[in-house]
C-alpha cells in the first residue's frame, strides 16, 4: 500500500499548474543525496521476524547484577505500575487530539505535573519532554528567550551525554557555550563567578552531579540572579526523597531524567524528560501544559492550557519545535510516585544512600582501590580509582556477572583508571560483597 | 468600527499621533477576529522599534498574534493595566485598551499609514 495520499494523475496536474517537472521541483536536492534504491531486504514472514528478533535479543546480557548508573538507574518497579499503565484508556504515547474529551488522560498529566512540582520544589511543570538531555537543552533555550542574552555556562560535572547533546543542538546557533571544570567532584565556585557576567543567560549545573557528589547551589543562585541570569539545575528525582530541592536552592528551571521513576533501563528509551519552573516564566516554557478549571456546571475539569506558546498555533515563533511529550512515561512516573508515596520515596532514597555508603566502605577496603575525590558527600554513586584501566576491569567483571560501573575515561581526561559505581535500593548486602570479591580477584 | 482621528496599518494596528508621540493599539477588527484576549506580552520601555517590526504579542484562547509597530521610534510607556486585564482590548480597543506609547524617531514613517477612510475601504476589501 502506498503511503502517499495523492495519485500520479494528481501529481502531474499539480506539476502542470506550477509549470515544473518533478526533477525541477526537487532540483535543490544535491544529486549525490538522491538515491535510486534504499537497499531494503525482502520481507520476512511473521515467524521469521520472531526468530530474527529473538536471536538479536539473545545477544543481550540480561542477568548481570547492576552497579551501573550514570544517568539511568536500576530501581525496583512494583508490578502495579505495569498493570495500571497498561489499561487501554491510558495506553498511548500522546495526548489525544480532542484532548478535553479525554478527561482521565488530562487529569493524569495534571497530577504528574503536580508531583514534579512537589519533587523539585518549583511552581509549574510541563507535561514532559523526551529525555533528561533534551529537557536540559530546552531549559537553556528558555533561559536565552527570557534574558535575551546568548552566553551559557555549563559545568563539566553535568552528565557528559547531556553536554554532548547540547553541543550538537547548538553547533549552528549563535550561542556562546562556556564549559567550567569542577574540582574535587564539586563545581569550582570561583571559576563560575569569574565567568559570570551581564551577557550570561544561564548557569547549568547538576545535583547530584555526574560523579554522584552532592552540592547546595543556593550561593550560586544568588550570584546568578544578581547578574540577571537564570540557574538551571538538572536533578535525579529519587534523590529528592532526602535531598534539598533545587527550588529551595533558588533554581529558576529544573530538569532531569525521569526513567528512575518506574521505567526500565531500556537501551534507547523511551525515557522521560521533566521540566519545572517559576510561575513567572510559565509562558516561556516549552511543551504541553495541562491546567485545572471548572466547566459550565462548575465541575472540576482539565484542559490543555497556554497553547498559544505551541507550534500548532505559534508556528515558527513557538517556544520550542518540540510540542510532543512522553505521556505514557509521565503516567508511569505518576503511578510509581503514587504507589511509593512521600514516605516510600524517602525510604527508597535513604536505602540508596545507605547501601552506597556501605559499598563505598567495602570497596575502598580492597588493596589498591582508592576514592577519587576528597569530597565526602555523595548520594548513591561514587568514583573509585583502580590500579589498572577501568574499562578492562569492567570487561572482566562482566564475565563474572557484574555490570560494575561506568568507565569515566570515556568522557573525562586523566580518568582512565576511574570507575563510577552506583548502588540502588535493589542491591543487597550479599551482592555488594560478591562485587567486592570479584573486583579484588580481577585486580 | 474605526475612529476618525487615528491612523491605521494593514495589519490592523492603530496609531494616535500627538506631536512626537504615537499611542498604539489594535483595531476593533483585530480584537473581533482574535476573540477574548487572555494575555498581552508588552514591550520593554526603552525598546527601539522599526515600523512593521515586532512590538507586542496578543494572545487569545485560539490564537497568538504579533503586533507590529505602526511607526519607527522608541517605546516610552506601556499600558501595564493589560497585564492583569487583557480583556480591556476587547472592551475598548481605542481607549483603555491602548498598548503602548512610542516617541516617533522617523516622522516619514507616519506618512505610510492609512487614514480612517482608507482603512475603512481596506476593510471592505477583506
Amino acid at each position: 500500500m502506498p503511503f502517499i495520499s495523492n495519485t500520479t494523475e494528481q501529481r502531474e496536474q499539480m506539476l502542470a499548474e506550477m509549470g515544473l517537472t518533478m526533477e525541477e521541483l526537487f532540483g535543490d536536492i544535491p544529486p549525490e543525496l538522491m538515491c535510486d534504491s534504499f537497499n531494503l531486504p525482502a520481507g520476512l514472514t511473521e515467524q521469521q521476524v520472531r526468530n530474527r528478533l529473538a536471536e538479536l535479543a539473545g545477544k543481550n546480557s540480561i542477568n548481570l547484577t547492576l552497579f551501573l548508573g550514570g544517568g539511568f538507574y536500576d530501581h525496583f518497579i512494583p508490578a502495579a505500575v505495569y498493570s495500571l499503565i497498561s489499561r487501554s484508556e491510558f495506553y498511548t504515547a500522546y495526548t489525544p487530539y480532542q484532548s478535553e474529551l479525554s478527561q482521565g488522560t488530562l487529569q493524569a498529566v495534571y497530577e504528574y505535573q503536580s508531583m514534579i512540582c512537589r519533587l523539585s520544589g518549583m511552581e509549574a511543570a510541563n507535561a514532559s519532554l523526551y529525555d533528561g538531555g533534551t529537557a536540559m537543552y530546552e531549559a537553556m533555550m528558555m533561559a536565552l528567550r527570557i534574558t535575551g542574552r546568548n552566553k551559557v555556562i555549563i559545568d563539566d560535572s553535568v552528565n557528559p551525554i547531556y553536554r554532548v547533546m547540547i553541543h550538537s543542538y547548538t553547533s549552528n546557533l549563535n550561542i556562546e557555550l562556556d564549559e567550567t571544570h569542577c574540582t574535587n567532584g564539586l563545581i569550582d565556585r570561583k571559576q563560575i563567578l569569574r565567568r559570570l557576567d551581564d551577557e550570561t543567560a544561564a548557569v547549568i549545573v547538576q545535583n547530584p552531579n555526574f560523579f554522584g557528589c552532592i552540592d547546595d547551589f543556593s550561593d550560586i543562585a544568588e550570584a546568578v540572579h544578581k547578574k540577571g541570569a537564570l540557574l538551571v539545575v538538572s536533578c535525579y528525582p529519587i534523590s529528592l526523597g532526602i535531598l534539598k530541592t533545587p527550588g529551595a536552592m533558588g533554581a529558576d528551571i529544573v530538569t532531569g531524567e525521569g526513567q528512575c521513576l518506574g521505567m526500565p533501563m531500556s537501551f534507547g528509551g523511551p525515557y522521560l524528560g521533566f521540566m519545572a519552573t517559576r510561575m513567572k516564566y510559565i509562558r516561556k516554557m516549552p511543551g504541553r501544559i495541562v491546567g485545572q478549571t471548572t466547566d459550565r456546571q462548575n465541575r472540576r475539569s482539565f484542559v490543555m492550557t497556554l497553547q498559544a506558546r505551541e507550534q500548532h498555533i505559534r508556528r515558527q515563533k513557538a517556544t520550542s519545535n518540540i510540542c510532543s511529550n512522553e505521556a505514557l512515561c509521565a503516567l508511569t512516573a505518576l503511578v510509581y510516585l503514587s504507589l511509593l508515596g512521600k514516605q516510600g520515596l524517602r525510604e527508597t532514597a535513604q536505602l540508596c544512600a545507605d547501601k552506597a555508603s556501605y559499598a563505598y566502605k567495602r570497596l575502598t577496603a580492597i588493596p589498591g582501590v582508592q576514592p577519587h575525590f576528597r569530597a565526602k558527600w555523595f548520594f548513591n554513586e561514587f568514583v573509585l580509582d583502580l590500579p589498572t584501566g577501568a574499562a578492562d576491569v569492567i570487561a572482566k567483571l562482566i564475565e563474572k556477572g557484574f555490570a560494575a560501573g561506568f568507565p569515566l575515561g570515556r568522557y573525562y581526561d586523566n580518568m582512565e583508571s576511574s570507575i563510577l559505581i552506583c548502588v540502588t535500593e535493589k542491591r543487597t548486602k550479599q551482592q555488594i560483597g560478591m562485587l567486592a570479591e570479584a573486583l579484588e580477584s580481577v585486580l | 468600527m474605526v475612529v476618525q482621528e487615528l491612523l491605521y496599518t494593514k495589519d490592523h494596528e492603530w496609531a494616535g499621533i500627538d506631536g512626537e508621540t504615537a499611542v498604539v493599539g489594535i483595531t476593533e477588527y483585530a480584537q473581533d477576529q482574535l476573540g477574548e484576549l487572555t494575555f498581552v506580552e508588552l514591550p520593554d520601555v526603552g525598546k527601539d522599534v522599526q515600523q512593521k517590526g515586532e512590538l507586542a504579542v496578543v494572545e487569545s484562547s485560539k490564537a497568538a498574534s504579533d503586533v507590529y509597530s505602526p511607526v519607527t521610534g522608541r517605546v516610552t510607556e506601556v499600558n501595564s493595566a493589560l497585564a492583569e486585564r487583557p480583556e480591556l482590548i476587547n472592551e475598548d480597543c481605542y481607549n483603555t485598551g491602548w498598548i503602548c506609547k512610542i516617541k516617533i524617531a522617523d516622522a516619514e514613517s507616519v506618512k505610510n499609514l492609512m487614514d480612517s477612510h482608507q482603512y475603512e475601504e481596506y476593510l471592505k476589501g477583506l
